[in-house]
Order: structure tokens, then sequence, then C-alpha cells
């Protein structure tokens, strides 16, 4: 744990975070920009699982382990995301979500 | 200190986090999203958990980033401006952003958590033997499943890419 520093900062800067991301993903029209937005979401879960386990239950290693199984997760949606993006830009020129009509391969 | 750094990561990535969701030019937001994932690296290694911090330096900042700018680089122009959403949807999804933010904050300080005070350190020897054991409360399974998830991602990611390639091949030779 952070010396000095209460769980309850912690759990504000996350949350903040998380909503930052809620924000973009509902104001954003591009599928970057959406993708960016969900990296934020997912960033702020995997802190909440670091700091809640390194706070309240010090002994186990639940937490910290899942953050890495998210992590992996993370990187696999987001490659897996940005190649859908790149063949979708290919068949209609365009990123944007009210272009996007087709999901055919 | 270990306070004013805190405070300082925390101001850095909400600050960046905001213009990153708000920012007009695509490549500045994904710059600005690098900075937000180098702030939770920080609180990693302020929280004393250096193995996640540099996993999250790694893969973040080192690869899903240069994912990004590649994929902005191959779909945009540099220059290009992003249409924005209505000021009135923008302004009504802050709000309800904002309301979320208390709802979530006041459920948060009213609840009593049951801290204990410690300055342990997690080891990465601790984390790989509790990765790998197959006794009860190991995470070997879990450990095998993304393996294979990540296996499954990378040939997807390159059959998807290549997708309209592949495609055109088997036409001509139907």
């Amino acid at each position: 744990m952070i010396a000095g520093i209460s769980i309850y900062e912690l759990l504000t800067l996350t949350t903040v975070i998380f909503f930052i991301g809620v924000y973009g993903f509902i104001t954003r029209k591009n599928l970057i920009s959406i993708l960016i937005s969900v990296e934020l979401i997912m960033n702020a879960s995997v802190i909440n699982f670091v700091i809640i386990n390194k706070y309240l239950y010090p002994d186990m290693l639940q937490g910290v382990l899942f953050s890495i199984f998210i992590i992996a997760v993370a990187a696999a949606e987001a490659a897996l995301a940005i190649s859908i993006i790149i063949n979708l830009y290919r068949q209609i020129g365009s990123v944007e979500v009210k272009d996007t009509e087709i999901m055919k391969y | 200190m270990e306070r004013y750094i805190f405070y300082i990561v925390a101001a850095i990535m909400i600050v960046f986090a905001i213009a990153a969701v708000n920012s007009r030019k695509m490549m500045r937001s994904v710059i600005y999203l690098l900075f937000v994932l180098m702030g939770v690296a920080g609180i990693f290694f302020l929280i004393d958990y250096n193995f996640l911090a540099a996993i999250q330096l790694t893969v973040y900042a080192g690869g899903i980033i240069v994912l990004m700018i590649f994929s902005v680089l191959l779909v945009h122009h540099i220059e290009l401006e992003l249409e924005i959403a209505k000021t009135s949807k923008r302004i009504i999804t802050a709000i309800a952003s904002l309301i979320g933010i208390g709802v979530f904050l006041t459920t948060i300080y009213s609840y009593n958590f049951n801290v204990i005070e410690n300055t342990k350190t997690t080891t990465t020897a601790e984390i790989g033997e509790k990765l790998l054991s197959y006794s009860e409360g190991g995470f070997i399974l879990p450990f095998e499943v993304i393996s294979v998830l990540l296996l499954a991602v990378m040939i997807g990611a390159i059959v998807i890419a290549k997708g309209g390639k592949l495609t055109d091949k088997n036409e001509e030779t139907t």
C-alpha cells in the first residue's frame, strides 16, 4: 500500500477515470476513439483489482493475478479490434460508426 | 513524499484522460492515452507491485499504443479533424457521467473498508509459483486458457487483416 494514501483516494481516482471512459465511449463517433475509451475503462478496473487486493487482503494474490489476465485479454482485444478496423477501412473506406453497416466477412 | 507523487500522478492521469476523450485530432488522442497508461504504471510502482508495472509499460505503452498509432496512420490523414457529437448530446452524457461518479463516490465513502496496514511487496517469484501451481487456489488453468486465447487471437488477427486478399485468391481459383 502507498504510505499516507487511503483506499478512498485511490478508488476516487479510478472512478473518475472509469466515467471519463464511459463519457468518451458514448460521445465519440470514430471506431479508434471508442477503442481508446474502452482501454481507459479497462485500466480503471485493473487498478481497482490491484488496490483492493493490496489494501484489504495483503496476504492473498488473487487480485494481482487476475490483473495480469485482464491485461492479456485487453491486449488480445485491442489487436483483434485494430485488425477488424483495418479490414473495414479497406472495404468501405471509413472508420466512422455511422458508415459501418456491414460486418460481413 | 509518496503522497505528493501520488497526487501529481493522479492529476496527470485525470487531465490527460479528459484530453484523450476530447481531443479532435486522432493522433494526439492516442498520445494522451499513452500518458494515462504510464500514469497507471506509476501507480503500480507506488503500490510496490513492480512486476505488473513492467508488464503495463511493455504491453500497453510498448505494444498497444504502437498498434494504435499504426492503425491511425493507415486509416487517417494526420491533420484530419474528427467530427464531434452534438453539443446537447455531449452535455447530457457529461451530466449522466457526473451523476454516475456521484453515486459511486457516495457508495464508496459510506462503506467502511477494513484496511489492513502492511508494507508487503509482491515478488515475481511468488506470482510465478502461484501461476503455475496446480494445487488448490492455483492458477494453472486460467494461465493455459490465456495462452490458447493469445494463439487464437494471433491467428485470427492475421486472417482478418489479410481478409480481402485471401477471398480474392479463392474466387480466382474457383
